[in-house]
């Protein structure tokens, strides 16, 4: 099934050159696609597309199988995707760890008790345990990128889109983002300059470059 | 940036459930907003040493707190005891008047009372269970979520602004009295504004990722104990006590 589907999608920011014209884009469940690419070229503006949080000039946005124009198509597909920003700092708005991974599950409308569950089951999976009542900002860099990987995680999503999960992460960190990655069975598109990272976790990898993605040797 | 600086320790206000406090220290604040006469002010002051001493904080911090609070205060008395009496034409004249004495007086009561009593009820709690407690409380959804989110993105902002004058340090910029240090300044603040925004615009885009649709969920539940039922009961009665006393009905008035 094809999670993800961008069809001839035009986008410029305002008063700037056009980022994409004609843009096609797919992710189908079981796929794992890295997408490399020079900085500014639209790598994190191409999943804010997929996930309606920009609205193309032209072109289609679909999300599992139908397509997403309002805000309201976007609310119900955005909580079956796990996207997860670029800067932790977005991600974690609540005060303490247990909060802002209960966050999505509640919205999903799960009750209480079983949003306090998955929390236990997220960060056991990431080796976070105790983690429960820490304060957010008084985490460090990389726990708080495992942190807010399990915000998205906790929410049980069909796909993942994450945004650089490796920036400033220590070696050892890495490893276990990638063993975490390793045994889940999602499908996932992964942005990074981390190339070798990449052809560990991915089946496919795509150049993003001049407004186009093309698929490079993996 | 630490800014919970008493909020850990083993009191019975740090026990408490902040509900109880916060509730406690509103009602306090109003009657003693509100009262006038000496003795009722002079209880208060009374009131809020005895709560400060339960609450057992390490005396410099305190200290250094309570001073700050009186530098304010200072100037109240240098001012308020004034008055300035017009002339014809251009004539004026600063004329002493000792009432503003008693005001200054009554001020100084008033300021010292209210914050001994919040810096030992309130700043006993981490400032997130306070504003947990204020949600329990029922207060206004919206102002509760501003006061989370300010006080979560107040770190950040923080450390945003400390790396970008860092960045400025580190090219070589020493503060001076010229244009071209509050040049720097100006554009170091507009930074930090425009920062902040794009922040803010990010934090709720990632949170609409996660289903946001208005409702900011309660997780934790504080525990309403026959402690906290007692301590209501004493500080209500020590509350009518002080009310009767500005009501003038104490043997000193």
């Amino acid at each position: 099934m094809e999670l993800i589907k961008l069809k001839g999608v035009d986008f410029a920011y305002e008063g700037r050159p056009p980022v994409f014209q004609g843009l096609d884009f797919s992710l189908s469940s079981g796929n794992r696609l890295g997408i490399i690419g020079p900085n500014g070229a639209g790598k994190s503006t191409l999943f804010m597309l997929a996930m309606g949080l920009l609205t193309p000039n032209k072109g289609r946005v679909e999300l599992f199988g139908e397509e997403r124009k309002s805000e309201k198509d976007f609310h119900s597909a955005r909580v079956r995707l796990g996207y997860c920003f670029q800067d932790p700092d977005d991600q974690l708005f609540s005060a303490t760890v247990k909060e802002d991974v209960a966050f999505g599950p509640l919205n999903q409308g799960k009750g209480k008790q079983e949003a306090l569950l998955l929390v236990d089951q997220t960060l056991a999976r990431l080796g976070l345990q105790g983690f429960e009542d820490r304060v957010t900002y008084h985490l460090s860099g990389g726990e708080r990128r495992l942190v807010s990987l399990a915000t998205v995680l906790a929410m049980q999503p069909e796909a993942l889109l994450l945004d650089e999960p490796t920036a400033g992460l220590d070696t050892e960190t890495e490893k276990r983002l990638e063993e975490v990655l390793s045994q889940s069975s999602l499908s996932w598109a992964i942005i990074s300059h981390d190339r070798s990272f990449l052809e560990r976790t991915c089946t496919r990898i795509l150049r993003l470059q001049d407004g186009r993605l093309r698929e490079i040797e993996a | 940036m630490h800014l919970e600086t008493f909020a850990h320790g083993h009191s019975l206000f740090h026990r408490m459930d902040p509900r109880a406090k916060l509730l406690a220290a509103a009602a306090f604040s109003i009657v003693v907003g509100v009262s006038t006469t000496l003795s009722a002010l002079w209880a208060a002051l009374a009131l809020g040493i005895v709560v400060l001493l339960a609450a057992q904080l390490p005396l410099l911090p305190l200290l250094k707190r309570l001073w700050a609070v009186n530098l304010f205060v200072a100037f109240l008395w240098l001012v308020l005891p004034w008055r300035l009496e017009l002339g014809q034409g251009w004539n004026w004249s600063l004329v002493w008047d000792p009432r503003g004495l008693a005001l200054a007086a009554r001020i100084t009561l008033k300021t010292n009372a209210i914050v001994m009593i919040l810096i030992g009820l309130l700043s006993t709690s981490p400032i997130n269970n306070l504003f947990h407690a204020l949600a329990h409380l029922r207060a206004p959804e919206k102002l509760v979520q501003l006061f989370l989110f300010f006080y979560r993105y107040l770190h950040v902002l923080h450390r945003e602004y400390h790396k970008l004058s860092w960045a400025i340090k580190a090219r070589g910029f020493q503060p001076a009295n010229n244009l071209h240090t509050y040049r720097t300044y100006a554009h170091l603040a507009g930074m930090v504004l425009v920062k902040s925004y794009d922040r803010a615009e990010r934090v709720y885009q990632a949170m609409l990722c996660r289903g946001f649709d208005g409702t900011y969920w309660l997780l934790d539940h504080f525990h309403w104990s026959r402690r906290e039922s007692l301590f209501s009961i004493i500080f209500g009665a020590a509350l009518a006590g002080l009310i009767a006393l500005s009501l003038g009905a104490g043997p000193w008035s």
